[in-house]
């Protein structure tokens, strides 16, 4: 859930797609791409565990070391991260988490996957850093992302990128199994 | 001069200016001409009336000054329309003997208010030996009560009554059976069981008021009963009374105004002995008022320090301010007429204090002046910080009540013009 | 805003349902190498108990800790109380020293009520005399549901002296709220006077009600001196209202044994009884800890309470 803003829960408002940057073959075709990227930086797919973080990474997670199995033949582990735990911005808004933690395997030594759909400000991803070690110590932890937006907040930069897609900072990406929209964020006023 | 107002009184009502001389009524009528140098109380659009009369005062004074004092209390008492409250004997020292009699009536001389103490029955209230009754009496002294409790003991209270009857005195119980209501401080009922505290049933308030009938029955001696509280100590009275018995009684205004519910909030400023009952109970009581069963409404005034009503609420102490919201909250929540409403609150309780001579009224020529004017129509909102009470428990913060008092007098003097305390 | 969990009542179904999920997350947090997060950091929670209770007590604090909350800890033992300072002043001091929420404590029923009145902060039931215990019911509604998925037309027996129970009374809000069907098992006089609006049954009977539920709470017998007033001794409480090793045997193989602890051994559970398997005593204690975290984090961190 790099991006708090698409969200259509109660705490956020409501996304409006204006036009649609990738397809659901698009999608598909980058999974793809980066599931090769994964295996060629790291030697292979030994000590690599992967792990969606929730809710948007988690499905692109699945998908990913789906593609692992189809191109070299191994399982590797699959687990779902919620930092809600680790926002900087608890207080400030509401911050629930989406589902439970689920670390199926030992991070100590192994190479860490995150996995998620957009980069935007970076936050996110520096609550999971935290949240990873507090499960061990991992030899390396690499970031994957469908869409870098940009507009970075602190110095995180992704290792492997569906598509990279310029952005104005009021706008929202949107990444769903049918592809990735770029729309509006339309807020509801009544909510806080 | 109190002018232009309508006198209402146990005669009935009539438009008619009250002339006042030397504390005296020196002349009732329509169009009267105001004697030179006199000072004129408007009482356009208001009710003139006799004083009201409190059958159930706390002072507080001697011993609890932080709580409230003769002074304070007194002039609480005028802004709410009374010119005469009995003070209640649980003081420290209790008003057990002359002497402590003798302190409260200086008191009393020296703020000028009219203030008549009550003995206690039992030395120290302690309910195993007499009190001096006589010499108390003696004193002036006319209601005894060991109130804050019950005589326990039925064997004391036969005794008590009998040496009364010699005495020519009334006792007045507050009625609450000690082994039954141990270790209550609301209601037992559907509250309490939900709030986790312990209750009193209302049983043992009629427990004790069965046997004092019976006692009443046995010694012929007449009896006055306290804030009655339940729907089963109404029927008691009525039945009594139908019987022939020589009993009186009162309700306070927070037994017909607050219920139990009240408790929910857990602040101790709806905790107070009787508690607060029922719905039931609520219409019993006011069913009581309006059939002649019960009296009069008696304030059990009892102001108690904000520390100590910022205690839990099983360790603060019971009680709560009410002389002055008594009569705005009798016009505004009993179904009642002005006239039935003044007769609960002046002429019948100064009958039951034996105060009838000087208050009460009739509002009438050669007749001390003790008067209270009224605007019943006027509307107001309590206000704690308002009150002329050192202290501020009163439960109705907040409460829109219709009828004021505008004036009284007492004795001939204004101690009350437009709302305000003149001392 | 300040924003408080005083009764079970203020939750409802939906805000019970809403912490319990919240729990699972913290669950999780619990059983990880490194059992804490810093989602409270910054943050000050005060326990006030002005009745001892070590295990609650620690438990609070655990949850604040692992929350990476700082925790402070005021006892009426080491306290101004016994120097005559007032309720409202001692909790209006604390206020003062910067704590965003109160935990408290108190013999007396309502204490949580007038405190929350008296500060800003946010003010947590710790227990009131007789009254509630919310944290508590909260976790016995989430170990019995480990055990028995939703509570859903489960039949729950609470047993023992409900008068004096503030776990009870949270207890019977809880499971009701959550759709279960709660009989109360007693002797009368350690039953409330009056249980006009309890959506609860009543029995005397306590082997004909073991044989028919799913779980079976058992109350400790709190004021041993009060309770001799009310029953005749308490071997014969025991013997008639007692989870005994023989009563145990009615209960249904997967049915779920509870205490909220400390036990009195041999009085209202036996002893062999409270170790079964059936028994969850202990798996209510280590929830407990998950429980108040989520507590905590709902009223101080997720600012999604009113």
């Amino acid at each position: 859930m790099a991006e708090r803003e698409r969200r259509t829960t109660p705490y956020g408002g409501s996304f409006v797609p204006r036009s649609r940057v990738m397809d659901a073959d698009g999608v598909r075709r980058a999974i793809t791409r980066i599931a090769h990227e994964v295996i060629e930086r790291n030697a292979g797919l030994d000590d690599v565990v992967v792990i969606g973080l929730q809710t948007g990474g988690v499905p692109l997670a699945r998908t990913l070391v789906e593609a692992f199995a189809r191109i070299e033949g191994v399982e590797v582990p699959l687990g779902t991260l919620d930092v809600a735990f680790y926002r900087d911005d608890i207080g400030l808004r509401p911050v629930m988490p989406e589902a439970v933690t689920d670390i199926p395997a030992e991070l100590s030594g192994r190479t860490v996957v995150l996995v998620d759909d957009v980069l935007f400000t970076g936050r996110t991803i520096r609550a999971a850093l935290n949240a990873v070690c507090d499960y061990g110590r991992p030899r390396a932890v690499q970031l994957a992302v469908m869409v870098d937006r940009g507009h970075r907040e602190v110095p995180i930069r992704p290792d492997f990128v569906g598509k990279n897609l310029p952005t104005r900072r009021d706008e929202a990406v949107d990444v769903h199994a049918g592809g990735v929209d770029l729309g509006d964020l339309v807020r509801r006023r009544e909510e806080r | 001069m109190v002018r232009g107002g309508t006198v209402l009184d146990q005669l009935g009502r009539r438009p008619a200016d009250v002339v006042v001389t030397d504390g005296v009524v020196a002349a009732v009528g329509q169009g009267l001409q105001a004697p030179g140098g006199a000072r004129i109380l408007d009482a356009g659009g208001c009710l003139v009336s006799p004083g009201l009369v409190d059958l159930h005062t706390h002072l507080r004074q001697p011993g609890m000054e932080e709580a409230e004092t003769v002074e304070s209390g007194g002039r609480a008492a005028a802004l709410g329309g009374y010119t005469a409250v009995v003070a209640m004997p649980n003081t420290d020292p209790p008003i057990d003997c002359a002497s402590v009699v003798r302190d409260v009536l200086e008191l009393a001389a020296a703020s000028r208010w009219q203030v008549f103490p009550a003995g206690a029955i039992t030395r120290e209230r302690a309910g195993e030996r007499l009190a001096p009754m006589a010499e108390m009496a003696a004193l002036g002294v006319r209601l005894f009560t060991d109130d804050g409790a019950g005589v326990q003991d039925s064997r004391l209270m036969r005794r008590a009554l009998e040496y009364a009857s010699g005495l020519g005195v009334t006792l007045a119980q507050h009625c609450e059976e000690a082994g039954l209501a141990a270790g209550g401080h609301l209601h037992e009922g559907a509250w309490s069981s939900r709030l986790g505290i312990p209750g009193t049933p209302a049983e043992a308030e009629e427990l004790m008021l069965a046997r004092d009938l019976t006692l009443s029955r046995l010694t012929g001696a007449p009896m006055h009963f306290l804030h009655l509280s339940t729907a089963g100590s109404v029927a008691l009275v009525r039945s009594a009374k139908a019987a022939g018995l020589a009993v009186t009684a009162e309700a306070a205004p927070h037994h017909f105004t607050l219920t139990s519910a009240c408790a929910a909030s857990y602040d101790p400023v709806f905790k107070v002995n009787p508690p607060l009952r029922d719905a039931p109970d609520v219409d019993a009581v006011k069913l009581g008022l309006a059939d002649g069963t019960l009296d009069a409404i008696a304030t059990d005034h009892a102001p108690h320090p904000q520390e100590a009503k910022e205690l839990p609420f099983d360790q603060a102490p019971p009680g709560m301010l009410g002389l002055e919201t008594a009569l705005a909250l009798a016009l505004t929540e009993l179904d009642l007429t002005v006239e039935e409403v003044l007769a609960l609150l002046s002429w019948r309780p100064a009958g039951i204090a034996g105060l009838e001579g000087d208050h009460g009224g009739p509002v009438a020529e050669g007749r001390p002046a003790n008067l209270c004017v009224i605007d019943p129509a006027a509307t107001w909102v309590v206000e704690p910080d308002r009150l002329a009470s050192r202290s501020r428990n009163t439960p109705y913060a907040g409460r829109r009540l219709t009828g004021r008092v505008r004036h009284t007098v007492v004795r001939g003097e204004p101690v009350v013009i437009d709302g305000e305390a003149q001392r | 805003m300040s924003a408080n969990l005083l009764s079970i009542a203020d939750l409802g179904a939906e805000g019970i349902e809403e912490l319990l999920r919240l729990t699972d997350s913290f669950v999780e947090v619990s059983e990880r190498p490194i059992p804490k997060v810093p989602a409270l950091r910054g943050r000050t929670v005060a326990s006030l108990f002005y009745e001892e209770s070590t295990r609650t007590r620690l438990s609070f604090e655990a949850a604040a800790k692992r929350l990476s909350a700082d925790t402070m800890s005021f006892s009426v033992a080491t306290a101004s109380v016994a120097k005559g300072e007032s309720l409202r002043d001692t909790v209006v001091t604390i206020e003062a020293m910067g704590v965003d929420a109160v935990v408290v404590r108190h013999a007396s029923a309502g204490v949580p009520w007038q405190v929350a009145r008296w500060v800003g902060a946010s003010v947590v039931n710790a227990g009131d005399g007789c009254h509630e215990h919310p944290t508590q019911g909260l976790l016995d509604c989430y170990t019995l549901r480990q055990r028995l998925g939703s509570l859903r037309d489960r039949r729950i027996a609470i047993v023992g002296d409900v008068r004096h129970s503030r776990v009870a009374r949270s207890d019977v809000l809880a499971y009701t709220a959550l759709g279960a069907h709660v009989t109360l098992v007693a002797p009368p006089t350690l039953l409330p006077p009056s249980l006009e609006g309890w959506p609860v049954e009543v029995s005397h009977d306590l082997d004909g009600v073991l044989r028919k539920v799913d779980a079976v709470e058992v109350l400790r017998l709190q004021h041993e001196r009060q309770i001799e007033a009310l029953v005749p001794s308490l071997r014969e409480y025991t013997a008639t209202y007692g989870l005994t090793r023989d009563r145990a045997r009615l209960l249904a193989d997967d049915a779920v044994i509870m205490h909220p602890g400390p036990m009195n051994r041999g009085v209202e559970i036996a002893a062999e009884v409270a170790d079964q398997s059936r028994s969850v005593v202990t798996r209510q204690v280590a929830n407990g800890v998950a429980v108040r975290m989520a507590v905590l984090f709902l009223l101080l961190g997720s600012g999604s309470i009113r």
